[in-house]
Formats: structure tokens, C-alpha cells, sequence
């Protein structure tokens, strides 16, 4: 009769000790996890710092007097006379379209 | 002697001597125990959150400022974190190696930084301001004590000077000071948020305690403004300005069909990203906040308001020799004598007789209902800082003569904003339209505020005024009709006309058959010989509206033939 509790009571003991040492490593588990979430949240948040300084630099770049400086002095474009200039209403395009078949 | 037989032992003490010492001893425990049980019983809340304290940590959650960006998407203005760098001067201790190393990499002299942390009277001195990440973690690497670095933002404007006004600036703690960053302060501005956490002993975050209180990040506006029309609006009025050495000058481009506000520019103006040495006249936004007296712009108003009156139609004849008409004291001039003429013929040729005269068959109140109606004396409503009412008296206190100058625009004064809107009556066959700074999806419901057939017949005068014969025969463009009205006036100065001190300006629409934008410029004190409004501020308008048009791809509604200026000998001269 007491030896049979004892074993029990050894077998429960075996348990509880085996959930104790489970929870302490899941734990560690998920503290680990969460600092590696935290470390790639932080990476995304300096993605997004460089993807504004990218978008600055590209708008700074794209600035229309720069392009237009550019074209004008370094490359020799000009607007378009109107003469050479041929007005294609909308609508109209895409009967021409249709007519040759799909080729512009 | 050994022990057992020590006298000590056959000693007998009073047995009370023991009992009081158990008795003490108990009582020092249960001290103890009570307040044990009171700090982490009863009142646990101090030690809970020291211990806390230990662990646990609040860290701001940072909010972005939102973009502005121009109805395309282009971005016009960015908010980027930088890093200032701060010191605590009795901390701050620097080797002089350490101190030429950080001078190198902040691009300041070690002199400066030396005296910024000895001449603090304060135990926190900002070294340098909004440098960039990148330089802040070559400084953080040096681990020099005392030196701290702390996170904050910075707007950048890519567009500079040509933007500056519309879009205003943020001061030092990214809170909208100007223009639109102060107009859309709260849809721009981000809420920051907080959160809980556990650190481990290694700094890291492990764990998030209690409720996260989520940054809000700042939204995105998108203006009404064209990134490419602005650009084009702008650097011709700064050519035009050049060329003719005037003080100031103005240009707002409205699309009549939704009232947006696709260009706004002045002159002077400033970089927003550099704003040392601002000066007052920098930093005016003409359009918006200075109002002058139009001049003849004004008088298309005065014949649309006789024309709705039913007293004239476009070809009622008035007679405007011998040039000159006499009112009270005070005597109105043409620049030259024409006769008799048309309605028509007088905003073709901007008589001022003629004018005056139309305007002296009205009652006041007719005159004053149509100056009303049309938006002048009082705010545009666009929501942006310091909008002018300009001024527009009430018409029981107009005299004669006040009432015959300001059917040509004097003794009345709107802002260049205002003067565009107006003009949009003309442009929509009657209707007003409500202004926006944002792009909008729908158009607002126009204030009906003129008859069709009035509107159809001034505009038909303002077309006759840009051609030959007219007083703006340089607005035209070729391949689109055009419209519109100089004007020429003289400045106002302590309280009286400057004799040689002009503002020429011209407000116009194209194209004719399906008006899309209305297009106003102003040049103050053109000094190189021109003042007339035809001569300086017209060609200004028909660049632009020829570069805008090409650009909202509106198709042409004239032939495309190049077009033929008359003589600059020939043109007509408006009066003043």
C-alpha cells in the first residue's frame, strides 16, 4: 500500500519537474523569438528611414529645372514647333489602331 | 580549573530574565512579518514598481510627419530621421585628439565645439543639429562620455525656392509653421506612441508588457499643384521679373473645370531647406496675403454688372471724346481719345471714360453686388494662413467719383488669388467656383452668380482684347484661343498715386471654346522702361498657358498658324 503512493507520488514528481523544465525552456523559446521579431522590426523601421531618404533623392534628382537645365544644355533638346507638331484626338487613335490592325 | 567545576555554572538566574528576552525576540519577528505582509500584501504598488523599474522600460513609439506630395505623387516635401548631438558639459570630456576627430566629422572648428560646452549655462547644450544618421553613428563609435545623441526630424523640400510658398516649412520640432505644413498641421502631423517592455540584462527587448499605445503615423496630402506647371509658372516669372527689374511679382494658375489651385508663385522667395538670413519680403506670399488695386482687370466686372442690369448690350454705343470726363473735382483720362465705342470696344481698347461712364448709369448697389458676388472683400475660404479680404467699401458710402474709378479698378484692392477666382465666372459661363488647395475627386457646386449670356459676351470682349486691336495682342498663343484683360495702375503710396511706380498685371483664360485654366499674373514696379500690363505681364501668361496647356493635354481650338504681332508702336495703349 505505501509503496504503490510512493511510486505515485515519484511519477507526479517526474511530471511536475519535466513541465517545470518545459515552460522554463518554451520561455526562452519565445523570449528568443520575440527578440529576433524586435531585431527585424527595428530593420524594417530603418528600411522605411531609407526608403524616404531614397524617395528624397530621388525626387531631388528628378527636380523639373534640373532635367529641364539637362536637356537643354547638355543634351540639345527643344520643345516641339507646332508646325512639326500633329494634334491626335483621343478616340480617333484607336480607330487608326483598329483599321491596321492593331499596329500603331 | 576545568569547566565543570566553574563557579559560572552554579550560578541560578531569575527565570523572568529568559521569558522577557523570548518575549522581545518574538516581537522583533513579528514586526518584521507585519511589515512584510504590508509591503507585499497590502501596499505592494512601491515595490511592484521598482521592481519594474529594473526590468521593464517605457520606449516612445516615433510617428512619421506625413508626405506632401503634388497631384501626380511626386514628392514635394519628406520628413527623415537625423540625429542631434548633445552634451552634458561637466561630463563632456574630451581628448584633444578626440575633439579634432569630432570637429573633422561635423565640419565645425574644435574652437566651436570647445566653447559651446564651456560657455553652457545649462546642463544640456546641443552640439550640432539634424546631422545625418550615417555621420551620428561615426560620432556614437568614438564613445566619448558625456556626448549624447538624440533622435529627430527633418523636413526636406526637394522643389527649393520654387515651391516655397505654397508649401510653407516646419520649424525645429517638425510642427508646420507656414504655408500648407501649418493649413494641414493636424493631417499631417503623426501621434507618437508608447509601449512597455522587459529588457533582458543584455538591453535586448524580450517581452511586451502591458498595452502597446500604437504610433499614429501622419497621412499623406496631395495638392491640387502641378509639380511640372509650377516649375514652369515659376521660372518664367522669374525671367520676366529679370527682365524687367521689378520689385515683386505674382502668377496663380487655377483649372477652372475642379478650382484647384494648380500653381501659386512669387517673388522674392527663399529655400525651405536653408533658412538662414530670412527676410520679411521673402517670406510674403503676395498671392495669397498683399492685395492692390487691379487697375482695368476689373472692368470686364463693371460692364458684366450693366449688362445684367439690361441697360446696355454689347453694342450700345458710348461716347468717350473728347477722352477725358469731369466729375466733381477730379478728372478721369484715356491715354488717348477714341470717340465713340462699342461696350465691346471698351474692354477691347480698356477706356476708362467709357468705363466710367458705364458704370455711372448704375446704382452703387448694382456695382457693389457684382464686386460681392464675383468674391471681392472677402476671404477666399481656402484655408490657408493669412488669406486677404482685400477691400471693397460698403456702396452707401460711395461717392461718384469713387464709384466711377473703381469701375476700372481703383480705390478697391484684392489679392491675385482673388482676381483669378473672378475671373472664373467668365471662364464657366456664369459660375464661381469654390477654391482647393488639395486634389479633389468631384468638383464642388459653383455659385451661380451671372447670366450665361453675360458671361458668353464678356468673354467674347476679353477675346477681342488679346488680338489685334486689343490692348494684349502678346497673350496670344498659337493653336489655342485666348482671353483675357491687362491691367496697369499706378501704386499706391501714402495714401496718394506714385507718379512712376507701376503694377502691370493680366488675368486671362484659354482655351475660348472649353475655358480649363485661369491664369493671373501680376508684376509690381516693372522698371525697365514697359509698365503696361500687355508688355510685361501678358507675355508671362501666354508662355505659361502655352507650357500648362501642352501639359494638361487640352487640345487646340484654333488653327495652328504662328501668330502676328502687331508693331510694339501699334499697340493699344491702355489707360491708367
Amino acid at each position: 500500500m505505501r509503496t504503490s503512493y510512493l511510486g505515485l507520488n515519484l511519477l507526479l514528481l517526474a511530471i511536475v519537474s519535466a513541465c517545470a523544465l518545459g515552460l522554463v525552456s518554451s520561455q526562452h523559446k519565445a523570449r528568443k523569438l520575440f527578440a529576433e521579431l524586435e531585431h527585424e522590426q527595428e530593420r524594417a523601421r530603418s528600411l522605411d528611414v531609407e526608403y524616404g531618404q531614397l524617395q528624397l533623392e530621388q525626387s531631388t534628382w528628378a527636380m523639373h529645372a534640373r532635367i529641364e537645365k539637362i536637356a537643354t544644355e547638355s543634351l540639345r533638346m527643344r520643345a516641339p514647333e507646332a508646325k512639326r507638331t500633329q494634334i491626335v484626338e483621343r478616340g480617333s487613335l484607336s480607330l487608326r489602331q483598329r483599321e491596321t490592325g492593331g499596329a500603331p | 580549573m576545568n569547566f565543570a567545576t566553574s563557579p559560572v555554572l552554579a550560578l541560578t538566574l531569575p527565570v523572568w530574565r529568559s521569558r522577557l528576552l523570548m518575549l522581545l525576540f518574538f516581537a522583533g519577528f513579528a514586526v518584521l512579518v507585519g511589515r512584510a505582509v504590508y509591503l507585499q500584501g497590502l501596499r505592494n504598488e512601491f515595490l511592484q514598481a521598482e521592481g519594474e523599474s529594473r526590468y521593464g522600460r517605457v520606449l516612445p513609439i516615433s510617428a512619421n510627419r506625413g508626405r506632401i506630395v503634388d497631384r501626380r505623387g511626386e514628392a514635394l516635401a519628406i520628413s527623415t530621421p537625423v540625429k542631434s548631438i548633445w552634451a552634458i558639459p561637466e561630463e563632456a570630456r574630451l581628448t584633444p585628439e578626440q575633439l579634432s576627430r569630432l570637429a573633422a566629422l561635423l565640419g565645425m572648428s574644435p574652437q566651436e565645439i570647445r566653447r559651446r560646452i564651456e560657455e553652457a549655462t545649462r546642463d544640456f547644450v546641443f552640439i550640432k543639429r539634424q546631422i545625418p544618421p550615417e555621420l551620428a553613428d561615426r560620432v556614437a563609435e568614438m564613445r566619448i562620455p558625456g556626448l549624447f545623441q538624440v533622435r529627430e526630424y527633418r523636413r526636406y523640400y526637394p522643389g527649393g525656392e520654387v515651391m516655397a510658398h505654397v508649401l510653407g516649412f516646419t520649424g525645429a520640432e517638425d510642427v508646420g509653421q507656414e504655408g500648407v505644413e501649418l493649413a494641414f498641421q493636424h493631417y499631417l502631423a503623426g501621434k507618437p506612441g508608447s509601449r512597455r517592455v522587459i529588457r533582458d540584462r543584455l538591453g535586448q527587448i524580450v517581452e511586451d508588457v502591458g498595452g502597446v499605445r500604437a504610433a499614429q503615423e501622419g497621412k499623406d496630402l496631395q495638392l491640387a499643384l502641378d509639380a511640372r506647371i509650377q516649375n514652369l509658372a515659376f521660372s518664367q516669372l522669374k525671367n520676366a521679373i529679370a527682365e524687367h527689374h521689378a520689385k515683386a511679382g505674382g502668377i496663380v494658375v487655377i483649372d477652372v473645370v475642379t478650382g484647384e489651385l494648380v500653381a501659386l508663385a512669387n517673388l522674392p522667395t527663399y529655400n525651405p531647406n536653408n533658412r538662414t538670413r530670412l527676410t520679411g519680403a521673402q517670406l510674403r506670399n503676395r498671392a495669397f496675403t498683399d492685395t492692390f488695386e487691379p487697375g482695368s482687370t476689373l472692368k470686364p466686372f463693371t460692364v458684366a454688372a450693366a449688362l445684367e442690369s439690361g441697360r446696355i448690350t454689347p453694342q450700345t454705343h458710348i461716347q468717350t471724346s473728347p477722352g477725358s470726363i469731369t466729375i466733381g473735382k477730379a478728372t478721369i483720362h484715356d491715354a488717348h481719345a477714341s470717340g465713340l465705342l462699342t461696350v465691346e470696344q471698351v474692354i477691347q481698347k480698356s477706356s476708362n471714360v467709357g468705363a466710367a461712364r458705364i458704370a455711372l448709369s448704375l446704382p452703387a448697389e448694382s456695382m457693389w453686388n457684382m464686386f460681392h458676388a464675383v468674391g471681392f472683400g472677402a476671404v477666399p475660404g481656402l484655408g490657408f494662413p493669412g488669406e486677404a479680404s482685400g477691400k471693397l467699401r460698403a456702396y452707401h458710402s460711395w461717392r461718384p467719383i469713387e464709384q466711377a474709378t473703381m469701375a476700372y479698378g481703383h480705390g478697391i484692392s484684392v489679392s491675385l488669388v482673388q482676381l483669378a477666382r473672378a475671373y472664373s465666372v467668365f471662364a464657366r459661363d456664369g459660375e464661381l467656383m469654390p477654391l482647393s488647395l488639395t486634389k479633389i475627386d468631384a468638383p464642388p457646386s459653383p455659385q451661380h452668380v451671372l447670366s450665361v449670356e453675360t458671361a458668353r459676351a464678356v468673354r467674347h470682349m476679353l477675346e477681342l482684347a488679346v488680338q489685334s486691336g486689343g490692348t494684349a495682342p502678346r497673350a496670344q498663343i498659337m493653336g489655342y484661343r485666348v482671353a483675357g484683360k491687362t491691367g496697369t495702375a499706378h501704386k499706391e503710396e501714402n495714401g496718394g498715386y506714385a507718379a512712376h511706380k507701376y503694377v502691370a498685371s493680366f488675368v486671362g483664360f484659354a482655351p475660348v471654346s472649353n475655358p480649363r485654366l485661369v491664369i493671373a499674373v501680376m508684376i509690381d514696379e516693372p522698371s525697365n522702361g514697359q509698365y503696361y500690363g500687355g508688355a510685361v505681364a501678358a507675355p508671362v501668361f501666354a508662355r505659361v498657358m502655352e507650357g500648362a496647356l501642352r501639359i494638361a493635354d487640352v487640345a487646340p481650338d484654333a488653327p495652328m498658324k504662328p501668330i502676328e504681332l502687331p508693331r510694339e508702336s501699334e499697340v493699344v495703349k491702355e489707360s491708367i
